[in-house]
């Protein structure tokens, strides 16, 4: 008999070698061979997930210039960047003012006007509504502005304030501002 | 495998064929499932539509491969490559009118289809993993013309795309990763398209895989019945060829008929004319709707103000037809015995009717308050009205076999 704690090895009705406690050999390989198939069928899976990811060639197109000198007070142009719509915006006094005083409005997603720009009159955002993807209308003078004077989406109707913050409508978040950097006074970097 | 008195067609004894089934049993499948398969003797033509989705489905496969020869999935040559097949492809025209409203008609028969299976219980016991089948089938197809629509990459295919993805955003922090992964890239752009293109010559072979299974499981306890109850005997049943084979060709032809009329007389009916716009990147359309199959989900997606709430209802609300074999309390199964729950049932048919019509327009003013009554009435269709209608309704009573009303009838 056994000490509680050791076991013998005894030969199974099968043939194989197994412990007294039921355990045998094969228990053994056949979870370490399980668990090497699983591990390696999950890693090899990882790679085609991966795959579907963005591509070099996606991510190396990630960065755009702009250049600002031709832009005058109150007028917004739009870029393409990562293939999405980026808005610039030379905002006017006025639009700067609006956007200082609805600081103290309630947001839905608070945020500091002064915390989204770099330089007030320079105002740069993702023209994604951040509801369901769509572009907003207000780059144009005659385009709708929406209630807050700034940018309102034609979709599912979100409305956004000269800050480009969420102000109305069924959208969760304020419009994004990308990373971008001042090369010099006219020229930006975006990504 | 055949559970009933199985007598071998004539064709069975040919030498050739005894030969091959010796090898591989393909006659005597065709035989026991298809020709001497014994099937309820009073199917009305509500149960032609599964065989209708099955053909369906065939003529998407086919006109979808020949569509493929022509067609070239990159963001720069997509949508001239299928102004190509309209125009300069011999009988292009015909595949794509054929390929863009069949999806419409392959919609058409199965919400017919799966309506059939509301109203006469066909989910109940012991058909739940039929049922379950049919509702992957149905995902799948929902998935596949999803993807179908981008491809000719016009403004509707551009921006639904956009709008659908966008849905998986709503999922708390790996939202935005999930998204971006779908999309390959930071938009909606060529590695999506690629990518939908491969996926949706893939599902439809999926979808065939899922019949294969549907099949299996409906010939395991056979079809349901109008009456709803289970044959007592094989005098309840009739063989499948000629009986069902007959009434499923009168049935296909004149479903031909209607579907010969959108393909030759009125192919855009159904489509968007946004959709010859070529996709725009930077310019939404005023209005994007998605095609009319998809209308009363998205109705439930714009009731809800919130997004997460508005993505998980629309996802629930096909989600709640998985649990319906145990929402529905009733024992009875058809609705031709339940007097109350066949009133539930038709307004249950106006709402998601309504629900469709709600979807297609802007979401404003009254089509939203409308829209927003008929989503709580869907979900409380299932949730509350068939859960309680099992303990309150009192059935009329039922037959005492299949054969008994139809030899009464036939007597008369």
């Amino acid at each position: 008999m056994a000490q509680p704690g050791t076991s013998t090895l005894t030969t199974s009705p099968g043939g194989g070698r197994q412990h007294e406690d039921g355990t045998a050999r094969r228990d053994f390989l056949y979870l370490s061979a399980t668990a090497f198939g699983a591990t390696g069928a999950v890693l090899t899976g990882w790679a085609f997930i991966s795959s579907m990811n963005p591509s070099a060639d996606v991510l190396a197109l990630s960065s755009t210039e702009v250049n600002l000198s031709a832009m005058q007070p109150g007028q917004a142009i739009t870029v393409v960047w990562r293939g999405k719509p980026v808005f610039v915006r030379y905002r006017t006094p006025e639009e700067i003012a609006k956007a200082k005083a609805d600081d103290k409005a309630d947001l839905r997603d608070p945020e500091l006007d002064s915390k989204r720009v770099q330089k007030s009159q320079w105002l740069i955002l993702v023209g994604v509504c951040t509801h369901l993807g769509c572009v907003p209308l207000g780059q144009k003078p005659t385009d709708p502005h929406g209630d807050f004077g700034g940018w309102f989406c034609p979709c599912h109707g979100s409305h956004y304030d000269t800050s480009g913050r969420i102000r109305k409508g069924p959208a969760p978040k304020n419009l994004e501002v990308p990373t971008y950097t001042f090369l010099n006074d006219t020229t930006i970097r975006i990504g | 495998m055949a559970k009933y008195d199985y007598v071998p067609s004539p064709f069975m004894s040919n030498p050739i064929v005894k030969w091959v089934d010796h090898r591989l049993p393909i006659f005597e499948m065709v035989d026991q499932q298809l020709i001497k398969y014994p099937a309820p003797r009073n199917l009305n033509y509500w149960w032609n539509f599964g065989s209708l989705a099955g053909v369906m489905l065939v003529v998407m496969i086919l006109s979808g491969i020949f569509l493929a020869m022509n067609y070239q999935p990159s963001t720069v040559a997509a949508f001239d490559s299928v102004e190509r097949i309209m125009r300069d492809v011999n009988y292009g025209w015909l595949l794509r009118y054929m390929h863009m409203n069949g999806a419409s008609m392959f919609f058409v028969v199965v919400y017919i289809h799966i309506a059939r299976g509301l109203y006469y219980g066909s989910y109940k016991a012991p058909r739940e993993i039929l049922w379950w089948l049919g509702l992957l089938i149905f995902l799948a197809m929902m998935a596949t013309a999803f993807m179908g629509y981008v491809l000719p990459w016009g403004q509707m295919s551009f921006w639904g795309a956009t709008v659908i993805t966008n849905l998986f955003s709503a999922i708390p922090l790996v939202g935005k990763s999930i998204v971006t992964w779908l999309w390959g890239g930071f938009s909606v752009d060529n590695p999506t398209l690629n990518r939908f293109f491969a996926l949706h010559y893939l599902l439809p072979f999926v979808i065939a895989g899922l019949v294969l299974l549907h099949l299996w499981a409906l010939h395991v306890h056979g079809s349901n019945n109008p009456l709803g109850i289970d044959a007592k005997g094989p005098q309840d049943k009739i063989p499948f060829h000629p009986y069902y084979t007959v009434k499923d060709a009168f049935g296909l032809s004149v479903f031909l008929i209607i579907y010969a009329y959108f393909v030759f007389f009125n192919p855009y009916m159904l489509g968007d004319p946004d959709n010859w716009i070529p996709a725009n990147p930077l310019v939404t359309p005023p209005h994007i709707v998605p095609e009319w199959y998809f209308l009363p989900f998205y109705a439930i997606l714009r009731s809800v103000p919130d997004k997460l709430g508005g993505v998980t209802l629309m996802f629930g609300a096909i989600a709640i037809l998985f649990v319906l074999p145990w929402l529905d309390t009733s024992r009875v199964r058809s609705g031709r015995f339940r007097p109350a729950f066949r009133v539930f049932f038709w307004l249950f048919m106006v709402v998601t009717v309504t629900l469709g019509w709600c979807g297609s327009q802007p979401p404003e003013g009254m089509a939203l308050t409308i829209g927003q009554i008929c989503t709580v009435l869907y979900f409380l269709h299932f949730l509350v009205f068939l859960p309680l209608l099992g303990w309150f309704e009192r059935p009329l009573p039922l037959p005492a076999s299949i054969a008994e009303p139809v030899l009464k009838s036939a007597a008369k």
